[in-house]
């Protein structure tokens, strides 16, 4: 069980999780253009993006101070922050906010780094229950071609050396991701995700995403929701 | 109660990873109290009192971990700190000083005085109206302290000793961000009640040892230093 909190509000949360490589941004970024030319109100919140938190974040990953349990508090932090500051005042103002990352990360990252999935899953109880939750999956090696190829300098933490998994960065960023992975395909069920095949192209993982915020969300999506005063462009 | 012997660390209820407590062969002691109740006077004494007594002592307190100090000032200073990310930001700041600062300090075999633990971090965030259990579940990868010395005053007493020490009563000291009252001295008596109260729940709840702290500081000094004797074998 997530032990999140039913969304209460008149607003829908949408969230994407994936790991990194897995085109979940991508996809979020499309969705959003969507709901947003449908002149809804669709607000954005990403993961470790709280301006409070920022400079300990930095500061603790610059210097490599965190141990696993401090990396989960912190990130919890931000999460709250960002929670209480943006996201439930905006699902009470009745907005669709689509958020790049959620608990789950926590839930996959923190147990690969060894917390406890019973203490993660607790830290996180005062998270909202998204509405939808995409889970783009993609095998390893898909992701570890997409993120190893294109990007530049793989980081510290991103890649897990806080682990000692491997004194190579690529292959402990490869190990460390291999962790996350599992950890995610077996939540999946458990948290009622919506599975994407992420190997598919943009368009038709874009095309099932619609399909499926149409079906399980739609009608809500056409009365509840705040909307933009349609755009007068003059002729 | 001061005659038992001292028990082996264990964690509340989810071990912190990658820590052997067998190793952990130093003792815990948390000064725990409301502002202003001379906690820092007492540490002081303490440790001058240990160290005349040939023991290494540390001594850490809230809010003083390298991670999240200046990040906390920060976001304090701003006043726009959310009571559950004051909460998780301060449980954040707790952990790093016990995963590199207590632990490391127990496993060279120290005395570490805390002033406060994660207990004031749980008064805080009940006085804001959260989930107690919830925080508490959070706070459940510490150590259970040799022994908690809960420095208690009457709220009447804070409230004296802030107007005659600091003269002055901080924005987050009076609750002002919940508030307690209509005013910032109104606000502050309140409240510093309410943590007052809490303390008292969590006192019976963890097992506190309750020292009076309305005497003067030579006696609760006194009281503290004979208990502590007793406890370490001095």
């Amino acid at each position: 069980m997530d032990g999140f909190r039913p969304n209460s509000y008149s607003g829908k949360l949408i969230i994407v999780e994936g790991i990194d490589g897995s085109g979940k941004s991508t996809q979020l970024s499309l969705l959003s253009q969507w709901l947003r030319s449908k002149n809804l109100v669709v607000s954005f919140s990403e993961w470790n993006s709280s301006s409070i938190v920022r400079d300990t974040t930095r500061q603790g990953k610059r210097k490599q101070m965190f141990t696993p349990t401090t990396f989960s508090l912190i990130h919890a932090t931000d999460f709250a922050d960002r929670l209480e500051r943006h996201i439930l005042p905006m699902l009470e103002a009745g907005a669709v906010v689509c958020a790049d990352r959620y608990a789950y990360t926590a839930f996959a990252r923190d147990v690969a780094r060894g917390v406890r999935p019973q203490w993660v899953r607790n830290l996180y109880r005062m998270a909202i229950k998204p509405d939808l939750a995409f889970y783009f999956k993609v095998p390893l090696n898909v992701a570890l071609d997409r993120i190893l190829g294109g990007r530049a300098a793989l980081k510290f933490y991103e890649a897990g050396m806080d682990l000692n998994l491997s004194s190579d960065i690529r292959e402990s960023f490869a190990l460390f991701q291999e962790r996350i992975l599992h950890e995610y395909n077996s939540m999946a069920e458990e948290m009622g995700f919506h599975v994407i095949d992420a190997t598919g192209t943009i368009q038709e993982q874009q095309r099932q995403v619609r399909e499926i915020v149409l079906r399980k969300i739609g009608d809500s999506l056409e009365t509840d929701i705040l909307r933009q005063p349609p755009l007068e462009i003059p002729r | 109660m001061t005659t038992e012997r001292l028990q082996p660390l264990d964690f509340y209820a989810d071990p912190l990873p990658n820590i052997d407590l067998t190793a952990l062969q130093g003792k815990l002691l948390v000064i725990e109290g409301p502002d202003s109740v001379g906690r820092s006077t007492q540490v002081e004494l303490l440790r001058n009192w240990l160290e005349a007594s040939g023991h290494a002592v540390v001594d850490t307190g809230l809010t003083r971990s390298t991670l999240t100090k200046d990040g906390l000032q920060a976001a304090k200073r701003g006043h726009t700190l959310g009571p559950l990310t004051m909460g998780l930001f301060y449980m954040a700041d707790f952990a790093d000083r016990l995963e590199r600062v207590i632990v490391p300090a127990l496993r060279a075999g120290f005395v570490v005085l805390t002033d406060r633990y994660f207990y004031s971090v749980i008064a805080r965030a009940v006085a804001r109206n959260q989930d107690s259990e919830w925080l508490e579940r959070v706070a459940g990868c510490a150590l259970v302290p040799h022994a908690t010395f809960y420095l208690r005053a009457p709220v009447e007493e804070i409230v004296a000793r802030t107007a005659r020490g600091r003269k002055y009563f901080e924005y987050w000291e009076s609750g002002m961000d919940v508030p307690y009252g209509s005013n910032r001295y109104k606000s502050f008596r309140g409240y510093q009640a309410r943590l007052i109260e809490i303390l008292d729940s969590l006192s019976e709840r963890y097992g506190f040892i309750v020292i009076d702290a309305s005497r003067p500081p030579d006696q609760i000094f006194a009281d503290l230093r004979q208990r502590i004797a007793a406890l370490l074998e001095i």
